[in-house]
């Protein structure tokens, strides 16, 4: 950029010391989790004494491994009802409040980004607490609730992100040529929003697929979630399954974030 | 629709929060007061308890220096990787990107078992610290406070580095090299045009950081381990194992109470730094 000054290279070099730390911590667990789903050892040893894919055959065998498998179909079929229901209503949320130049529309910004500064411990129990009082026994569309209420705050600000780019005079003349506001939305808006909406649905989906606290309150023998069913892997004797899970979901992770940050600059968003 | 109308938009998802998070919160604040969880008669004793218990306090502050810990060990990173990422080429600034990226999206718990694979007894740690000779037998990192922090650096880091390239991504380049051909040393850069310009992204990832490192149940029970007492452990004791639920509200509106005075504090903070 510049020339350096003595005392300028010695704050150049520790400004770079740390960042290639701080990149080596990021970094570093993830690819020991990956080195470690392939260890030959029945201990946690890194490095590994040696590879085998054993771990991964029992993952997927569906004998032994049956209640994971039964864990991640909820997780999954959770994360992805979670996913539609927060990413529709955010989007409506985040139109109304894009386009709303009054002052209820900061307000109630504030108010729907509330659950994510919340202590999701507290709000899991509240969860717990507010079904058992309806007398409603723990099932996948409570969960389905309590989820939503998380991932809604990530969908609506990518959703209000996109929106905030809007033209109004788009909006208008779609309505001057005689498109009710249904057609408009379809054929104007929704096209336009649309990198924000998959952006949001796909941090809904995760928010949802990662969510511990609320699971943690609302899962039952019936509703058994994935991150919860590892929780207890790792808890009692430690199952080294729990290594070769983790490897399913850091390549699903990797997979997903690569396609999705091509398709509509998802990295960039969340930094946005 | 028009200009009017556009607020009935808002309407469903208010409604969703009204009957899935504010009715819930609020009948958690009502237990914390009742005798039992069916709220047939109403007392303090939940409170007292939470209050007026050494232990509870002491988890109270556990937790609050646990936060307050995470905040300082991520920023101690994050800093320099945004300032790397600001003056970087398009590559590097990508591989960064995804780097803060990568690891929200593995789940916290796969995150917390990567942290027990390397902080383990024959773990990455100990096998480089025997392996250069520094010590010589296994030094214990799991189940100790260093250790979990080590940990929540990892895991909380993204909460920070976000928010922090969102704030220096707002600063013209050209008033960087302004500074400079005035002659002004790096340090002064960073310190009057870079540091002011990246307050509001640190305020807005130590909220996030502090919030999420004194709730994180998993890791602080897996890594951190029984003997450490943090309040989250309490609320799913008291919750789950003794069902004083309304103990367990109590302690968790503690915990909540405690983050959203730290928040309030650092958006104030925020504030003020804007106006000086």
């Amino acid at each position: 950029m510049h020339r350096f000054t003595g005392s300028d290279r010695a704050l150049a070099l520790l400004i770079l010391a740390l960042a290639g730390c701080g990149f080596l911590i990021l970094v570093g667990p993830v690819i020991v989790v990956l080195v470690t789903s392939f260890t030959s050892s029945r201990a946690l040893q890194f490095p590994p004494p040696g590879f085998t894919l054993q771990w991964y055959r029992e993952l997927f065998d569906p004998a032994r491994s049956a209640q994971i498998h039964i864990a991640a179909g909820n997780s999954l079929m959770v994360a992805v009802l979670t996913a539609v229901v927060a990413t529709s209503l955010a989007t409506a949320a985040a139109l109304a409040i894009t386009r709303s130049r009054a002052g209820w529309a900061r307000v109630a910004e504030g108010g729907f980004m509330a659950p994510l500064v919340l202590p999701g411990i507290a709000f899991g129990l509240a969860s717990l607490m507010f079904f058992s009082w309806l007398r409603q026994p723990p099932s996948l569309a409570l969960l389905v609730a309590g989820h939503a209420m998380i991932a809604a705050p990530f969908a609506l600000r990518t959703v209000g992100a996109s929106a905030a780019g809007l033209d109004p005079a788009l909006l208008e003349s779609s309505a001057a040529l005689g498109a009710g506001p249904w057609r408009t939305f379809r054929r104007v808006t929704l096209p336009l929003i649309l990198p924000g909406v998959a952006a949001g649905a796909f941090l809904a989906f995760v928010s949802s697929l990662d969510n511990v606290p609320v699971s943690l309150f609302l899962a039952s023998a019936q509703t058994d979630m994935l991150p919860i069913r590892m929780w207890g892997m790792m808890e009692t004797a430690l199952d080294v399954r729990v290594a070769a899970a983790s490897g399913v979901l850091v390549a699903v992770a990797f997979v997903l974030l690569l396609a999705m940050d091509r398709a509509v600059g998802l990295a960039r968003r969340m930094s946005g | 629709m028009t200009e009017n109308g556009v607020w009935r938009l808002a309407l469903p998802l208010a409604l969703a929060q009204m009957l899935f998070f504010v009715a819930p919160l609020l009948l958690l604040a009502a237990t914390s007061f009742a005798t039992d969880e069916n709220l047939r008669a109403w007392s303090l004793r939940a409170w007292r308890d939470a209050l007026g218990d050494d232990f509870n306090i002491a988890s109270v502050i556990n937790t609050l220096r646990l936060g307050a810990l995470a905040v300082l060990a991520t920023a101690v990173f994050a800093v320099p990787l945004a300032l790397v990422h600001m003056a970087a080429g398009p590559t590097l600034r990508r591989v960064i990107l995804i780097a803060a990226v990568l690891p929200l999206l593995t789940s916290v718990v796969v995150r917390t078992f990567a942290w027990i694979v390397i902080l383990g007894r024959e773990g990455v740690i100990n096998a480089t610290l025997q392996g250069l000779g520094i010590t010589s037998a296994p030094v214990p990192l799991l189940q100790t406070e260093h250790g979990l922090i080590l940990a929540l650096t990892q895991i909380e880091m993204p909460l920070m580095l976000l928010p922090l390239l969102a704030a220096l991504a707002r600063i013209d380049p050209a008033l960087l090299d302004a500074s400079a051909s005035l002659g002004g040393s790096l340090f002064r850069t960073l310190r009057k045009v870079v540091l002011p310009m990246a307050l509001p992204g640190l305020i807005a990832g130590a909220t996030l950081v502090f919030a999420s490192a004194a709730t994180a149940f998993i890791s602080q029970g897996v890594i951190g381990g029984g003997r450490l007492n943090y309040l989250p452990a309490q609320v799913w004791q008291q919750a789950m194992v003794v069902f004083d639920w309304p103990l367990a509200a109590a302690l968790a509106i503690t915990l909540m109470g405690s983050v959203l005075v730290v928040a309030a504090a650092l958006s104030l903070l925020g504030a003020k730094a804007r106006h000086a």
